[in-house]
């Protein structure tokens, strides 16, 4: 039963796939500052297309993040209608002009200007969000682990971290159980008939278990790690890190170097952002 | 010689309890020595364990009297990451414990938290992969493992630290037989191979005494009733009184009358010594009555030729027919994955069949839905806390009826009669929480029961109870099936469960269903054990020393004979 799992890691042979968790947390890490600071477009429609490159060439399947990209893409879409009702304006101030394009309804014009920053907002999402997936699903749990740990994060933090993703599986599939055996006892999750109240009162009935199945399981796997030793010493070595290769050291260094090169391009004019109506 | 473990008239309370749980236990184990400490559940075997490797006190707290020592050193000043050098601890839970992502990452993890050299890491991982039988597996993750081999990487897991004493927690409670079989050939090489001390803690006896122990410690009540040797322990009524099961051998040869001989060496059935009681296991055979329990209902549940993939490429069942008739106890046995949980999830309507039938009392009942189907067929699973949800328990009884929308005094009244079936009427006002897990398990029972369907199913529903515990739950479904003509289906890993109470076995081998016969037939046949993972009877054993033609009937007739007993 391999299903695939959301967001999870899937091995396979790629370039992406062979370099360093290392590298891919700096290569994420440097997408998102980049992408935080910078409003330049074109900047930004540079990063979206390395991202998709790098999507491609890690193979990365759709369905891997289909539900978690739908998730972003209704958050975005909610981002940009706030900005819009609440600054419809912001635009033209960034930007020091107003071109009406259509009347909306009072103090709501549509103007070029706005509609151009929200169109940076949008493609904002869409270099950052790449880089989250192909991390993810790129890099092994327990070396994403080691990567954090190198720089910087203590390893009880990372490792708890890597160890909660590598147990959403065993959690998914104790859920599944929970909740069929419940249904069979008559309380039913899907039923279009249920009231919404009535539904959540409904979904304790698995939740609960769920809960204190999962809590059964944790004070097991805490007890198993403290009996062979994790947390005795300040510093931890780890069996999946994987060394550096040049291919890493090349990618690290060319990640470094964009990075410079776009915040230096941002903000060479003191805005960062780019200008198209001036 | 020193001992290596040596416990001084030492006492523990834990903190939240009201009374010790060990009393003034002295027991001395030697280097190089294995011993197996059995006892029903509370006796305080498992807190002996963690005495030695010292999650008590640091995780358990309480208080200590006495003195013990470990290697020269205390547990209590060391504390468990000191202990855990010179200690290794095997948990009952195969899957809790499994922590890398891989098989090599969980070997690799006491190391990792040493922070041992990467390189030097890679070679002990090697040299222990090879001990424990699992090289070709370093880059499995758990879950494309069995249990058995994830036991057997936690064994290498502990043994990498080059540990002097492997503590094992109920080591078999989660496995198939045969599997349990070999796990204790394993402990008996690395005991020998590597020179540790071992002590195992299991109420399983006969399934550890597959191979040799030094020495038996019996424990009750948090006590020491017997510290022998097998041999000697075996002649006497220490684990009846105790409520530990003996060896069905040396039960059948009790019954029979005779009294054994420590010289005769019990321990192994294989090289008994069976002389002296031939005769007299022969006449008892002959003077006993052959169980008879006729069933000649009408078919309750018939599955026709049912087949089922997840990916449409792998059947995980195929082709699987069989009736069960009403008031029937059915037992559905196989090693793990061989398909019995993913049968009982066609039958509950959890996924659809890929092709095939299920009939309920002759009616196809493909189109009801999963909750339809739980009116007539209920669903007990292994953990009551994967089930529970409710903090009271007359409310998690009425459940499923307060759900269909039953109205509340026919609720109450059908609670409160189920509770009165189940034994739980007096306690029906506490909150759930106070209950002991074999309670737990009734309450679950019960929730099912208060539905009134016709057919129950069990998955695994003694694992992990003692002797007691295990008898005491399955009187209870012996006494519904008895007195309600409930008809039970039950999932086991456990050949004497499936003996003593089933009436017929369902033996399924990677989706097949390769027999389907009375228990004491398929215990009692070579190939067939061996194929399915199942473990032969000692009692076919015996009785075929004892030159008796039928073991199969030899079975029945101890089975019959034990009830019996029970019964008077």
């Amino acid at each position: 039963m391999a299903a695939t799992r959301m967001l999870s890691y899937v091995e396979k042979d790629t370039f992406v796939h062979h370099l360093s968790g290392l590298t891919k947390l700096i290569f994420f890490l440097a997408w998102c500052i980049t992408s935080a600071m910078t409003y330049d477009t074109r900047i930004l429609l540079v990063m979206i297309a390395v991202s998709l490159v790098l999507f491609v060439i890690s193979k990365t399947q759709w369905k891997q993040i289909a539900g978690v990209f739908k998730f972003i893409l209704l958050m975005m879409i909610i981002n940009v209608i706030a900005i819009f009702l609440l600054s419809p304006y912001q635009g033209c101030e960034i930007y020091h002009s107003k071109t009406v394009l259509a009347p909306f309804f009072a103090g709501h014009d549509i103007t070029a200007e706005e509609l151009f920053y929200l169109f940076n907002v949008v493609i904002k999402y869409f270099t950052v969000a790449p880089s989250i997936f192909i991390f993810l699903v790129t890099t092994n749990p327990s070396e994403f682990a080691s990567s954090m740990n190198l720089i910087g994060v203590p390893y009880t933090v990372s490792y708890a971290i890597s160890i909660a993703l590598r147990y959403i599986p065993d959690v998914q599939d104790d859920y599944h159980r929970i909740k069929n055996a419940q249904e069979a006892r008559g309380i039913e999750m899907n039923a279009a008939n249920a009231k919404l109240s009535e539904r959540i009162r409904r979904t304790s009935a698995i939740i609960f278990p769920l809960l204190f199945s999962t809590m059964e399981e944790i004070d097991v796997v805490s007890n198993a790690m403290e009996l062979r030793g994790f947390g005795k010493k300040k510093k931890r070595t780890w069996y999946a890190r994987k060394k550096l290769t040049k291919a890493d050291y090349i990618s690290i260094a060319a990640t470094l170097a964009f990075m410079v090169f776009a915040l230096w391009f941002t903000y060479r004019d003191g805005s960062r952002f780019y200008n198209p109506f001036a | 010689m020193d001992p290596i473990i040596s416990f001084k008239d030492f006492s523990f309370q834990y903190r939240q309890q009201k009374s010790p749980t060990l009393k003034n236990i002295t027991l001395n184990v030697y280097p190089g020595e294995k011993i197996l400490i059995t006892g029903p559940s509370g006796c305080g075997k498992s807190t002996i364990v963690h005495c030695i490797n010292g999650l008590i006190p640091s995780s358990f707290e309480g208080t200590i009297t006495g003195d013990l020592t470990v290697d020269g050193v205390k547990p209590k000043d060391e504390g468990v990451f000191g202990m855990s050098k010179k200690v290794g601890t095997v948990l009952q839970d195969t899957d809790g414990q499994f922590i890398g992502l891989t098989v090599a990452e969980d070997l690799a993890f006491a190391l990792e938290n040493d922070a041992v050299e990467q390189d030097e890491m890679k070679e002990r991982v090697d040299k222990v992969a090879d001990i424990v039988d699992m090289k070709h597996f370093l880059h499995h993750s758990p879950s494309e493992l069995s249990g058995g081999q994830k036991q057997r990487v936690s064994m290498g897991g502990v043994l990498v630290d080059d540990v002097k004493i492997l503590l094992f927690d109920e080591p078999l409670a989660n496995l198939d037989p045969a599997t349990g079989k070999k796990t204790i050939e394993l402990i008996d090489r690395i005991c020998h191979d590597e020179h540790v001390t071992v002590i195992i803690v299991e109420h399983r006896l006969e399934d550890v005494l597959w191979r040799d122990v030094d020495r038996i410690v019996v424990m009750e009540d948090g006590q020491i009733k017997a510290d022998e040797d097998p041999d000697h322990l075996l002649c006497t009524d220490v684990l009846q009184k105790t409520g530990v099961r003996e060896p069905l051998y040396v039960t059948a040869i009790k019954h029979a009358g005779a009294v054994i001989d420590p010289g005769d060496k019990p321990q192994h059935i294989e090289t008994m010594n069976i002389a002296p009681y031939r005769e007299k296991v022969r006449s008892w055979f002959e003077s006993t009555k052959p169980k008879v329990r006729e069933n000649s209902n009408e078919n309750a549940l018939e599955v026709k030729n049912l087949t089922f993939s997840y990916d449409g490429v792998e059947d995980v069942l195929s082709n699987v027919s069989f009736a069960v008739k009403r008031g029937e106890m059915l037992s559905i046995v196989g090693k793990n994955g061989a398909g019995k949980s993913t049968l009982s999830g066609l039958i509950c309507g959890f996924n659809k069949p890929t092709s095939g039938q299920i009939l309920l009392d002759g009616k196809d009942i493909s189109p009801l839905t999963i909750k339809q189907r739980g009116e007539k067929i209920g669903l007990v699973m292994q953990s009551p806390n994967q089930m529970i949800s409710k903090p009271m328990i007359s409310e998690e009884v009425g459940l499923g009826l307060a759900v269909r929308g039953v109205e509340p005094d026919k609720i109450k009244e059908a609670v409160n009669d189920t509770l009165k079936i189940c034994g739980l009427y007096p306690m029906r006002n506490w909150p759930v929480s106070a209950l002991s897990f074999g309670q737990k398990k009734r309450v679950c029972i019960a929730s099912i029961l208060a539905m009134k369907p016709k057919i129950l199913i069990l998955d695994e529903p003694t694992a992990g109870q003692d002797f007691r515990h295990y008898t005491e739950i399955m009187e209870f479904l012996k006494k519904l099936n008895r007195e309600m003509g409930l008809t039970i289906l039950m999932i086991t890993h456990d050949m004497h469960l499936m003996l003593e109470y089933t009436d017929r076995a369902l033996v399924l081998c990677e989706g097949h269903l390769l027999a389907d016969d009375t228990p004491a037939r398929i215990l009692t046949n070579d190939e067939l054990s061996e194929k399915a993972c199942l473990k032969k009877t000692s009692l076919y054993d015996l009785a075929m020393k004892c030159g008796i033609d039928s073991p199969s009937e030899f079975v029945d007739r101890f089975i019959a004979f034990e009830n019996e007993r029970k019964e008077a």
